[in-house]
């Protein structure tokens, strides 16, 4: 006696609906845990060398000369006007340049740098960077790997 | 009791006769007799099941095929049996990875050859690949109604990149150093994401130990899997399109 006539109301919740609300909820649990796996996947502490670092008294340094550090991947240069840290990361892919008489080549695919750390061929779209560098109170050097400055910044000592 | 005793007696007595028919339940003793029974042996054979019941005759002919994706099938059989045979060895740890991977070279038995076997199939593997796909482009067998089974070989051609480039790092020598710092840096390139899959992938910013044990699960767990998954659909679904493409 109670089947639903054809001018029955509609039920508020149709089966249709009621899946589609599944799918959704089931959509959405799937899409949360694939976010919170890549965010387990992204490492909380790192062990790696400290981007910004302490390099030892200025007088280690003797001018005309370029110090490798090989641990932080920087060339310490020290000229007649002073201190300048430069990356030793190629711009192009991230290997490390040697120092040559004429500046600095990439062994990967043969950019070429000069002292200055600018582009003279090769495949590198960037010059190398340049870190910033300060003293400390006590008087040593502080390269900051964090803080790029312009390629005419110079600490005078 | 007593029937019990009976019936294992009469299964021993019906040995091997009773394994066999077993494991092949259709056409046993002899030749079956009709196509539907030859069809059905084939058919009902987990291991006579992967090849098709009928095959047109061109696709028979080494030179419409060159046996491309078999052989890419092949060497990942290859692959993955002297891979799994690697990893009794191998500790994927800084101090270790390098000096168990000389250790296969020169101590271990038969080391030298397994690891090569891994190296040569692997560097096979890709250039096969790689050609198999040009003999399904040349073929036309992209067309549809194989649509679908062009995509899925694309990712196994991807698959098979990544397991070349995840394998790449685990020897931990200058090259591999290199290389993947230098193939982690053109990810970087990745739109929008870029950095951030670097850094994911790496688990951290330079080529280290968080990075040689990433690459060290993506390559014998995560990429073998996907790419057993995907091979299944790609080879059910060269049967179910109507097997190799060609003249009609």
């Amino acid at each position: 006696m109670n089947s639903p006539s054809p001018e029955a109301p509609k039920p508020s919740l149709t089966r249709r609906l009621f899946l589609g609300f599944n799918l959704t909820g089931i959509g959405a649990l799937f899409a949360g845990t694939f976010v919170q796996t890549v965010r387990y996947l992204k490492p909380n502490v790192l062990f790696e060398p400290e981007p910004v670092f302490k390099a030892g008294a200025p007088d280690k340094y003797f001018e005309g000369t370029v110090t490798f550090l090989a641990k932080r991947s920087v060339f310490l240069v020290r000229d007649a006007k002073g201190f300048r840290a430069l990356s030793a990361i190629c711009t192009h892919l991230g290997c490390t340049v040697k120092p040559t008489p004429g500046g600095f080549d990439c062994p990967c695919h043969g950019s070429k740098f000069d002292p200055q750390g600018e582009v003279q061929s090769g495949p590198a779209p960037k010059p190398l960077a340049c870190f910033e560098i300060r003293l400390t109170d006590s008087g040593e050097l502080l390269v900051d790997t964090t803080r790029i400055v312009g390629k005419d910044f110079v600490l005078k000592v | 009791m007593r029937a019990m005793q009976r019936k294992v007696l009469a299964a021993l007595a019906a040995l091997p006769r009773n394994v066999w028919g077993a494991l092949f339940r259709e056409g046993y003793p002899g030749y079956p007799d009709t196509d539907l029974k030859r069809s059905t042996l084939i058919t009902g054979n987990l291991l006579l099941h992967l090849h098709p019941v009928k095959v047109r005759r061109h696709a028979l002919k080494f030179g419409y095929t060159f046996c491309l994706g078999g052989t890419a099938f092949l060497l990942s059989l290859v692959l993955t049996v002297t891979g799994v045979i690697l990893m009794f060895y191998y500790h994927p740890s800084v101090p270790k990875a390098y000096y168990d991977m000389e250790d296969l070279e020169f101590i271990v038995n038969f080391g030298l050859l397994l690891r090569n076997l891994h190296r040569w199939s692997a560097h096979g593997m890709v250039a096969v690949v790689f050609l198999h796909m040009c003999r399904v482009f040349y073929t036309g067998a992209y067309k549809p109604p194989r649509e679908l089974n062009w995509v899925v070989g694309a990712a196994l051609l991807g698959l098979t990149l990544m397991l070349s480039f995840t394998g790449y790092l685990l020897p931990w020598d200058q090259l591999a150093f290199w290389a993947i710092t230098v193939g982690t840096n053109i990810a970087k390139a990745v739109p929008l994401v870029g950095p951030q899959l670097r850094f994911l992938l790496l688990g951290g910013n330079l080529v280290g130990p968080n990075a040689l044990l990433r690459f060290y699960v993506l390559h014998c767990v995560v990429l073998p899997l996907t790419l057993g998954a995907l091979m299944a659909l790609h080879f059910w679904k060269v049967r179910k399109d109507g097997g190799l493409s060609g003249p009609l």
